[in-house]
């Protein structure tokens, strides 16, 4: 497939954007600026970029708790999210989601959902809407190898394939659901193998490899618009870091090896795509470092968003319980 | 004024709401033939697409409702309150908390109609009476009509309303009859009823009752027995749960002095738990009796109508309940 030049200069600057905010929410977080939960992405960029780059605008995504990755793929605020996980009003949900209900309903971002498997219904009633409307867009959906063991996923998959509807299934296997081993809780080899009980392609991807990622969501895409149906994609990926900030310190024990982790981290996603680049002309050194440079400093100036953003007023509690507001009881 | 039965007050208004509005449509088991009653002709006059018949998914369905809801439909959920269990990690995880949780950028205008078929042998499994657990959950507008009249105006509000919505239909009240006013008596040309407005059903002087769902037909009973006694009992009826009208309610236990409240729900933490909280909070200076909650009892529906009788508020009770706040 040919890519051209600013789609591929595109993933990599995505790439960065999210290695470096993730890096830097690991540097506020501990130093204690804001507290909550946080689910790192480093290590799975490829996959979230790969896919948001075959969608528009126009089309809508729904993702899960490792939520960071998600909305910067597709083009979201690195400021409005940071501040958001500080909690203020300047955030994209007015501080009232934090880091794992990261939202952008002016780009199809439909929301991340803490609960895993809980936004891939959700993905599908947006396909279905096209489908009801005879409109274009498509919708796709993130979930971990985790979630692909909860009904709603199940259930989903059945529907998009019964009613045919425009929507791409996206399993980032990072292979452990928090300390649990995929290998034990998963009862084929693969997730993708699934997509054959509900009569769709399962493909299994390199999550590593932005591109291999982006040409499988290209093709699914094509078959949603097309009106043939849903696809599974399987980027078989891992995270790097510990599943959230801060379970290293709770957790009794290892579930995964210095020498597995290491493995892993010789298959980076943003060197892999650098490589590539480099080695095709498309790209020289100087200019893949100034889209790493970049990117750190416009995560700095988000920092510095969300630092000067206030927190809600008091009065604000009670905003954004209704579109039709009622007395409080 | 035209006689009509519950049933047919629920098709008219989807069938009203669809023709007004093409972004309406059905989703739900079985509905294209109507198995419950409330979707008949549906399918002849809107089509496949718009009445959908769903797989045995209730997550998944009741999921993609919200989903199509986000993105500017207004789907219309056909269920029963047993099987809203199944599907209760969309209903709560995503219905009711996505806007405030988006910082209100997601806008669901989504309707689950809940019925509640109870009273008729179905055992533990096919006779809940669930609102007032979704009363405890914020984010849904909760409505529970007690005639044609009501279910109809009040399930047309709720299609057009933009938050999620749990109409629960009481399937007790099923074959009701009840006047419905035609169109051309209505001063805005058709039938809507707003939500948090209560209803006086019946005035009187010595007690309040109010009536949740079939209860309210039950206490209108109540206050004509009573009345040959001499007993002047006010029936009201909230008509929607969440908003609630306490106005009305503390207005009317102003004037009595005296509270039964009738609830089809098992009277732990119920709707009559909620409004006996209220009015013992903003209105105990006007009572002159404790309140009386006549709820189901706290236990499952049983298979035998030998016990299943005893289980639900009846007309009975509620005269036994009033009757001890006036100590006669």
């Amino acid at each position: 497939m040919d890519i051209d030049r600013d789609k591929l200069m595109l993933m990599l600057h995505r790439m960065w954007m999210i290695r470096n905010f993730e890096l830097k929410v690991i540097e506020v977080h501990s130093a204690g600026e804001f507290t909550g939960a946080a689910h790192p992405y480093i290590g799975e960029e490829a996959v979230a970029v790969g896919a948001c780059a075959a969608l528009n605008d126009t089309d809508y995504i729904a993702g899960n708790h490792r939520s960071h990755g998600h909305p910067i793929a597709k083009g979201g605020r690195v400021d409005k999210a940071m501040a958001e996980l500080y909690g203020r009003v300047d955030g994209y949900c007015k501080g009232k989601g934090g880091s794992m209900h990261l939202a952008d309903f002016s780009i199809g971002i439909l929301g991340e959902s803490g609960i895993l498997g809980s936004s891939v219904p959700v993905a599908v009633g947006a396909a279905l809407a096209a489908k009801l409307r005879d409109e274009s867009f498509v919708s796709l959906v993130f979930f971990g190898d985790g979630a692909s063991n909860q009904g709603a996923l199940h259930e989903s998959m059945n529907l998009a394939s019964i009613w045919s509807l425009p929507v791409i299934f996206v399993c980032e296997n990072n292979q452990y659901a928090v300390t649990t081993s995929y290998a034990t809780t998963v009862s084929v080899e693969h997730v993708s193998d699934r997509a054959s009980a509900y009569n769709m392609p399962g493909l299994l991807i390199d999550g590593q490899d932005a591109i291999a990622m982006y040409e499988a969501t290209v093709e699914a895409v094509r078959r949603a618009r097309a009106g043939e149906g849903p696809t599974l994609i399987e980027g078989l990926t891992y995270r790097f870091e510990e599943h959230s900030l801060g379970l290293g310190r709770v957790r009794r024990g290892e579930y995964r090896t210095e020498e597995e982790i290491e493995k892993w981290r010789q298959r980076d996603p943003i060197v892999i795509h650098e490589d590539r680049l480099i080695a095709q002309g498309i790209a020289s050194r100087e200019e893949c470092d100034a889209v790493n440079a970049e990117t750190q400093e416009e995560v700095e100036r988000a920092v510095d968003f969300a630092r000067n953003s206030p927190f809600p007023e008091e009065s604000d509690l009670f905003e954004d319980m209704w579109a039709n507001p009622i007395p409080q009881p | 004024m035209a006689q009509t039965i519950f049933i047919e007050a629920i098709n008219q208004a989807i069938a009203e709401e669809m023709r007004r509005d093409e972004s309406v449509f059905i989703m739900g088991e079985d509905i294209r033939l109507a198995v419950y009653g409330a979707t008949a002709n549906l399918l002849g006059e809107f089509g496949e697409k718009r009445v959908l018949d769903t797989p045995l998914s209730e997550n998944g369905f009741f999921g993609a409702a919200v989903g199509a809801s986000l993105v500017g439909m207004r789907p219309v959920v056909e269920t029963l309150t047993s099987f809203m269990w199944v599907g209760m990690d969309q209903l709560i995880s995503q219905a009711a908390k996505m806007r405030y949780m988006f910082g209100g950028q997601a806008t669901l205008p989504v309707v689950y109609r809940a019925t509640m078929f109870y009273g008729g042998g179905a055992a533990a499994h096919h006779s809940d009476r669930s609102y007032p657990m979704f009363m405890n959950m914020p984010g849904f507008k909760i409505i529970i009509p007690s005639n044609p009249a009501d279910m109809k105006g009040l399930l047309k509000s709720a299609i057009r309303d933009d938050d999620p919505c749990i109409v629960f239909e009481d399937g007790t009240l099923f074959g009701m009859r009840g006047e419905v006013p035609d169109d051309s008596e209505l001063p805005l040309g058709e039938l809507i009823v707003p939500f948090g407005e209560a209803k006086v059903v019946r005035e009187g002087t010595d007690c309040t009752v109010v009536g949740i769902a079939a209860s309210v037909n039950h206490a209108v009973a109540a206050a004509d027995q009573l009345a040959q006694e001499g007993i002047s009992i006010e029936v009201i009826d909230p008509r929607t749960l969440v908003p609630f009208d306490k106005a009305t309610v503390l207005k009317s236990v102003e004037k009595t002095g005296r509270l039964v409240i009738a609830d089809p729900a098992p009277k732990v933490c119920s709707a009559a738990s909620e409004i006996a909280s209220i009015v013992a909070e903003e209105g105990f200076w006007d009572l002159q009796a404790p309140i009386q909650k006549v709820a189901s009892e706290q236990v499952h529906i049983p298979y035998s109508p030998a016990l299943e009788k005893l289980v639900y508020p009846n007309t009975e009770k509620i005269v036994a309940a009033v009757k001890r706040t006036l100590d006669v």
